[in-house]
C-alpha cells in the first residue's frame, strides 16, 4: 500500500508543480510583465527542448549517432504550414500533420541508414538531412529558397508548455519501459543484445522515428510563430545546434538534454549581436567538454524529484 | 558528343580539386579511423594563406601554393596535437564530435577576424586563357590544376609507397599495436599523416580560389563533403580509391550540372553516398573484411 500511495502522491506532486509554472509564466504573459524579447528567447527555448529531448532518445539513449535532425524538423515546420496556410485547417491537425510527416520521412530515411554504424550513418544522415533541405528549395509549391512567409502565429505557452511536457513525458516513457532498456542494450553493445534476442534494427528505427516525429513537432511550433520558414533555416548547422544541446548535457540523460537546451538558449539570446563569438563559444564547449568529459555534463544520469528529496533531507 | 567530352574535361580539374581533398580525408582514416570532419576548413585556411600570399606579398601561384602547404602542414599537426591526441583512447563518437567542434571553430574565428565576406581572388595571380583544340575549349587554369594535381599525387605515391615514412604509415594503418612492437614512432608517424593530408587539402584550396575566383570562410564546408563522398566511393582508408573516387564526384558534378538542374548539385553528391553505403559500404576498391566479436 506504502508503494502505491508514495506513486500517487509523485504524481500528484508533479502534475502540481507543472500546473503551477503553466499558471505562472501564463500570468506573466497576459499581464504583459514579459517583453517580447524574452517572451522569443522563451518560444526558442521551449522549441530547444523538444528537438534536444527528442535527439537525445536517438543519440544519446540509442547511441545512433544522427547529424540529420533539422531536416525532420523542416518536415515538420512545411507540412503543418502548408496544412494550416494552403489548406485551412485547425492547427492542431496542422502540428499532428507536421508530426506524422517528418516520422514517415524518419522512417523512409531509418530503414536503410540504421543498418549504418557510428560515423558512417552519422555521414548518411548529414546526407538526408541536405537532401531534404534542396528538395525544399527546388519545390516551387513551398516557395522555394524563399520560403514560406506570411504564416499565422498560432504557437502560444499553452501549446509551447504541452508540447514539451508531451515531448518528455512521452520519451521518459519509452526510455523506461522494456522497449527503452532494449534501446539501452543497443548503446551498450550492439552485438550483445542481438545475440540477446533484442531485434536491433526495429528498435533502431523505432527509436529514430519518435525522436524524428518530435523533431516534426517542434517544427511545427517554429513555424506557427516566427512568421516565416525557409530551407536555410534548417541546414546542417541547425542539427549542429541540436547535437551541442544533446552533447553538453549527457548523452543519455533527457535532464541533462533539457538543461542544456535552456543554457545554449540563453547563451543564443545574450550573444545575438555577435554570432560569431556565439559559434566560436559553441565549438570550444564541444572541443573541451569532448576531451575532458566525453560523457557529457549529466552522464546518463537524471535530475528527478527523488534528487530534490534527497537534498531536501540532507541524505546523500 | 563533343559536348559530353567538354563537360568530361570541365569534369577533370574539378575531380582533380576533390581527389586531392579526398586524399587527406582517406589516409587520416585510414591511420587513426576518424572522419576528420575538420579537413574542408584546413583547405579553406590553405586557400586563405595562398590569397594573403598572393595579394600581399605579391608572390607567384606555385610560390603561394607552397606556402599555403607548409603552413596548413604545421596546422594540422597542431589541430591533431591539441585536440584529437587527448581522444586516442576515447570512443569514434566523441572524436568525430570533437572534429565537428574543430571545424566550427575554424569556420568561426575565420569569419570573426577575417569577416564573413567573399573574397575575389586576385585576377593576376593567374591569367586565363582559353585554346581551342578540336572544337573542344580548354582554359589554361583547367591544365594547371589537372597537372599540379597529378604532380602532387605522384609525390604523395613516391612517398608511401617508397619511403621508409611511407611505410611507417601503411604499417600503422594495418595494425597499430604490431607497429608500436616494431618500434615505429606511432605518434609521429600520425603526425606526419595529418602534415601530408592537411597539405593536400592546401594545395586543392589554392585551387579552388581559382577555379572559382572566390574564397570566404565557408567554402570549405560543401567541397569537403563532396570530397568525404569521394573517398567513401573509393573505400575510406584506401589511397588509390580516393583519387579515382575525387575524378568521378567531379565528372559526375560536372555533368548534373550540364544537363540537368545545377540546383541538384549538391543533392546528387549525398545522393551518391547513400547509394554506395546501402550498396557497397567498403567502397569501389574495399575488401569486406567480417565483424570480429
Amino acid at each position: 500500500m506504502k508503494i502505491f500511495n508514495n506513486k500517487i502522491s509523485q504524481f500528484i506532486m508533479r502534475v502540481l508543480v507543472l500546473v503551477l509554472i503553466f499558471t505562472i509564466v501564463q500570468y506573466l504573459i497576459a499581464s504583459g510583465s514579459v517583453s517580447r524579447f524574452y517572451e522569443i528567447s522563451l518560444t526558442s527555448m521551449c522549441i530547444n527542448v523538444i528537438l534536444a529531448v527528442s535527439l537525445s532518445l536517438i543519440n544519446g539513449f540509442t547511441g545512433q549517432l544522427s547529424l540529420g535532425h533539422a531536416g525532420f524538423m523542416a518536415v515538420g515546420a512545411y507540412v503543418s504550414v502548408v496544412l494550416t496556410n494552403y489548406y485551412e485547417l485547425p492547427f492542431i491537425v496542422g502540428l499532428l500533420g507536421g508530426c506524422l510527416g517528418a516520422a514517415i520521412a524518419g522512417f523512409i530515411i531509418g530503414v536503410p541508414t540504421l543498418r549504418l554504424k557510428g560515423d558512417y550513418l552519422a555521414i548518411a544522415t548529414l546526407g538526408f538531412g541536405e537532401i531534404i533541405r534542396v528538395l525544399l528549395q527546388n519545390i516551387d509549391y513551398v516557395g522555394g529558397p524563399a520560403g514560406i512567409s506570411g504564416i499565422a502565429k498560432m504557437t502560444n505557452w499553452a501549446w509551447l508548455f504541452g508540447s514539451v511536457v508531451l515531448t518528455i513525458v512521452v520519451i521518459q516513457n519509452i526510455i523506461n519501459s522494456s522497449y527503452g532498456r532494449a534501446i539501452i542494450s543497443i548503446r551498450e553493445d550492439e552485438i550483445a543484445s542481438e545475440v540477446m534476442g533484442v531485434n536491433t534494427t526495429n528498435y533502431k528505427v523505432l527509436a529514430f522515428v519518435v525522436g524524428a516525429m518530435f523533431a516534426g513537432l517542434a517544427g511545427g511550433l517554429y513555424g506557427h510563430y516566427f512568421y516565416i520558414i525557409k530551407p536555410e533555416t534548417f541546414n546542417f548547422l541547425k542539427s549542429f545546434d541540436i547535437l551541442v544541446m544533446v552533447v553538453l548535457g549527457g548523452l543519455g540523460s533527457t535532464t541533462g538534454a533539457i538543461i542544456a537546451a535552456v543554457f545554449i538558449t540563453v547563451l543564443t539570446a545574450a550573444l545575438q549581436a555577435y554570432p560569431a563569438v556565439r559559434m566560436i563559444i559553441y565549438a570550444l564547449i564541444l572541443i573541451i567538454v569532448m576531451i575532458y568529459r566525453p560523457q557529457g555534463l549529466m552522464g546518463n544520469k537524471e535530475i528527478t524529484m527523488k534528487t530534490f528529496g534527497r537534498i531536501w533531507s540532507g541524505r546523500k | 558528343m563533343l559536348e559530353l567530352t567538354q563537360q568530361l574535361i570541365n569534369g577533370l580539374s574539378l575531380g582533380a580539386i576533390y581527389a586531392l581533398i579526398a586524399l587527406g580525408y582517406t589516409m587520416v582514416y585510414g591511420i587513426i579511423k576518424l572522419i576528420n570532419f575538420a579537413h574542408g576548413e584546413i583547405m579553406m585556411v590553405g586557400a586563405y594563406v595562398g590569397f594573403f600570399s598572393i595579394s600581399i606579398l605579391g608572390t607567384h601561384i606555385i610560390v603561394a601554393m607552397l606556402f599555403a602547404m607548409i603552413a596548413c602542414a604545421i596546422f594540422g599537426v597542431i589541430i591533431e596535437k591539441i585536440a584529437y591526441r587527448p581522444l586516442r583512447s576515447a570512443t569514434r563518437i566523441a572524436a568525430l564530435i570533437t572534429a565537428i567542434g574543430v571545424s566550427l571553430l575554424l569556420q568561426y574565428t575565420t569569419i570573426f577576424f577575417l569577416t564573413p565576406q567573399q573574397r575575389i581572388f586576385p585576377a593576376t595571380a593567374f591569367v586565363t586563357q582559353d585554346y581551342v583544340v578540336w572544337g573542344l575549349s580548354i582554359s589554361n587554369k583547367d591544365i594547371f590544376i589537372f597537372i599540379s594535381a597529378i604532380i602532387l599525387m605522384i609525390i604523395l605515391q613516391y612517398i608511401i609507397r617508397r619511403t621508409k615514412t611511407g611505410k611507417a604509415m601503411r604499417a600503422v594503418s594495418l595494425d597499430r599495436d604490431a607497429a608500436v612492437l616494431m618500434g615505429i614512432s606511432v605518434d609521429r608517424t600520425i603526425s606526419i599523416t595529418f602534415a601530408i593530408g592537411s597539405a593536400l587539402a592546401a594545395a586543392a584550396g589554392v585551387m579552388v580560389g581559382i577555379y572559382y575566383n572566390t574564397i570566404n570562410p565557408l567554402m570549405g564546408i560543401i567541397p569537403g563533403l563532396k570530397a568525404f563522398v569521394a573517398a567513401v566511393l573509393g573505400g575510406i582508408g584506401i589511397v588509390p580509391g580516393a583519387m579515382v573516387g575525387g575524378f568521378l564526384m567531379g565528372i559526375l558534378e560536372t555533368l548534373v550540372s550540364g544537363y540537368g538542374n545545377s540546383l541538384y548539385r549538391d543533392a546528387v553528391a549525398f545522393g551518391v553516398l547513400i547509394l554506395i553505403l546501402i550498396i557497397k559500404p567498403t567502397g569501389l576498391f574495399g575488401k569486406n573484411t567480417g565483424e570480429k566479436v
